[in-house]
């Protein structure tokens, strides 16, 4: 009944920008820098480092170009960052970036709260950033927001999710990471979903991006893997609340991800141990606790 | 084919143990009247069983002397089931004159039987032998729970056949249900298959129930593997009320409000009202000046949605 599992998964650490971006404090650039540097040392290949969007919107985020120059850039790993149009783009290579992500949106209400556009202009400026990035040789990591459910509109139509993954697939977005923003999802509409996108976009080049405002987020993430996806993305110490639900939690914690992983003998790569170090640095900076369950239950004080 | 549609129970019984398990393991101390009340709001939403006290000395567990006033002063609601914990013959005596479905708890570690009763395994399975007998005699149901299914405080990992071994001694004695418990969080969803397999070679699935603590946020995928290998009744507490006694600080019990949303989001029904739930959550919280451990409750207070 619970059906084989993938031998590895690929783990991508959003912390560093969807984490802190959605922190109420902010963090100094040498923190930013020196968080960068301990998750590069826990085994994680992907590390979200920033974003390359107007200080204006997003000043959590002011110091992207520091950043980027200042981290330790280890081989094997990648350090991509969003880059919302080509401004950001040229910015984000200028500042050395090898790659990038664009954010898209299964919600039309989403869209005109978030970018000021519609789902339709929206694809339409990224189709700048993904013909200079290919030009570029530079590899586009795409994110569909409100796979799940919309702080909007509600409920969203798998079939609105699979339609703007496949578009945003085929102009030449590697990956496309599924995204349910508000955290609404249950294991039954992950599936549901999931279901209608693999009908349109190849298993191999999907990624979930569980938020656990409402708990969900493992078991979302497990149905997931049972379905053969075999990326995931989570944030360090859980960091990043939920814009939408004031005092609720956001992202899913890489360390409750990497433990429910390892017991289930899927190999990531990641040292747990590294990785909880890495995050009591982050919560310590931001003089906030964690949550990680993981992280807490393992503190004995 | 779906492989993980099929299988999915389309009704799953919760087993409410926040009066129990969940005030038990709180720092404050809860008034009689507040316990009361809140056992009384729980009989309104809809859960088919609350476990309402537990009948051991109050020099053990200061927290639960108030068994006989609660067992008297609680509404009783028709088809909901009211089961309270007697360790030992003396407490199903006490229990026995407003009881009507008592538990036992064994474990699947000897170091913790020890340390927890000061008893080995098997003296503890004596102890219980007398319960059950008497309890069957009077026609009371038995629940039993087998404590450390995924792993132990004190020995680290159990085995597998280990737990299926107490879980039919106590099955055979005469409980009707054994309720599987995850205590200190550490299981995940693969060793909670392997758990379940060993389990379901020696007693029915009917006869199964899974009571996973949150302590490692694992929880909800532990128990939606459990569902998915056809298990249909949970344990969980209100507001997610109850530390882990052997980690500081750490969370206990999964919350009943974020079980019941993703059963509703797998179409399986509960019969229970989600909304009230959160109420009665909100109720406990309030009296116990604490914030919830319920992800929804939290979720569903800032938004106004539900």
């Amino acid at each position: 009944a619970t059906g084989a599992y993938p031998k590895r998964v690929k783990v991508v650490e959003v912390g560093p920008r969807d984490g802190l971006q959605n922190e109420k404090n902010l963090v100094p650039t040498p923190v930013k820098i020196n968080l960068i540097n301990m998750l590069s040392e826990t085994g994680l290949q992907v590390i979200e480092a920033t974003s390359f969007v107007s200080p204006k919107w997003v000043p959590q985020m002011a110091d992207h170009t520091e950043v980027m120059q200042g981290i330790n850039k280890l081989p094997g790993i990648s350090y991509p960052v969003l880059t919302p149009n080509l401004k950001g783009f040229q910015a984000a290579v200028a500042a050395g970036a090898k790659e990038v992500s664009i954010f898209g949106a299964a919600s039309e209400l989403f869209t005109q709260k978030n970018i000021n556009c519609s789902i339709e202009e929206s694809l339409e400026r990224f189709e700048e950033v993904m013909k200079a990035a290919k030009e570029a040789n530079i590899p586009v990591r795409g994110y569909v927001s409100c796979v799940l459910g919309c702080p909007y509109e509600g409920k969203i139509s798998a079939a609105k999710v699979a339609e703007v993954s496949k578009k945003m697939y085929s102009m030449g977005c590697y990956e496309i990471s599924l995204g349910d923003t508000i955290g609404v999802g249950t294991p039954g509409s992950m599936k549901e979903m999931l279901t209608v996108v693999m009908k349109e976009v190849p298993l191999g080049a999907l990624a979930v991006h569980c938020h656990d405002t409402y708990g969900q987020a493992l078991a979302n993430i497990l149905v997931a893997l049972q379905m053969g996806v075999s990326v995931v993305d989570a944030s360090v110490a859980g960091l990043g609340g939920c814009p939408y639900a004031q005092g609720a939690s956001g992202n899913v914690a890489t360390e409750d991800l990497v433990y429910m992983l390892n017991g289930l003998g899927i190999h990531t790569g990641v040292d747990l141990q590294k990785l909880m170090d890495t995050g009591t640095f982050i919560c310590n900076a931001l003089n906030r606790k964690t949550n990680s369950k993981v992280s807490q239950a393992s503190c004995r004080l | 084919q779906e492989p993980q549609a099929s299988g999915l129970p389309e009704y799953i019984k919760i087993v409410e143990v926040g009066p129990r398990d969940g005030l038990q393991n709180e720092k404050v101390i809860v008034p009689t009247d507040i316990k009361i009340e809140l056992i009384n709001q729980l009989s309104k939403t809809g859960l088919p069983a609350i476990e309402v006290t537990s009948f051991v000395s109050s020099k053990w567990v200061p927290q639960m002397a108030d068994h006989e006033e609660v067992m008297r002063g609680i509404e009783r609601h028709p088809g909901v089931q009211y089961p309270v914990l007697t360790p030992n013959l003396q407490g199903f005596h006490s229990a026995v004159a407003g009881a009507t479905e008592v538990s036992v708890f064994g474990a699947a570690s000897e170091s913790f039987s020890k340390m927890n009763i000061n008893c080995s395994i098997e003296e503890s399975i004596e102890r219980f032998e007398e319960v059950i007998k008497s309890a069957r005699n009077m026609n009371i149901p038995v629940r039993g729970y087998v404590s450390c299914a995924l792993g132990c405080p004190y020995e680290g990992n159990v085995v597998p056949d280990k737990v299926a071994e107490v879980s039919k001694r106590l099955y055979s004695m005469g409980c009707y249900e054994i309720s599987l418990g995850d205590t200190i969080g550490v299981g995940t969803p693969g060793s909670m298959k392997k758990m379940l397999e060993a389990v379901m070679k020696e007693i029915p699935l009917s006869a199964l129930a899974v009571h996973c603590h949150d302590t490692y946020g694992q929880a909800l995928a532990n128990i939606l593997t459990a569902i998915q290998m056809g298990v249909a009744v949970v344990d969980s507490s209100v507001a997610g009320l109850g530390g882990c006694p052997y980690a500081k600080g750490a969370t206990g019990n999964v919350a009943t409000e974020d079980v019941i949303y993703m059963l509703s989001g797998l179409g399986i029904n509960t019969g229970v009202n989600l909304c009230a739930v959160m109420e009665a959550g909100n109720f406990i919280c309030t009296a116990l000046n604490k914030k919830t451990n319920s992800k929804v409750a939290q979720a569903s207070f800032s938004t106004g949605i539900i």
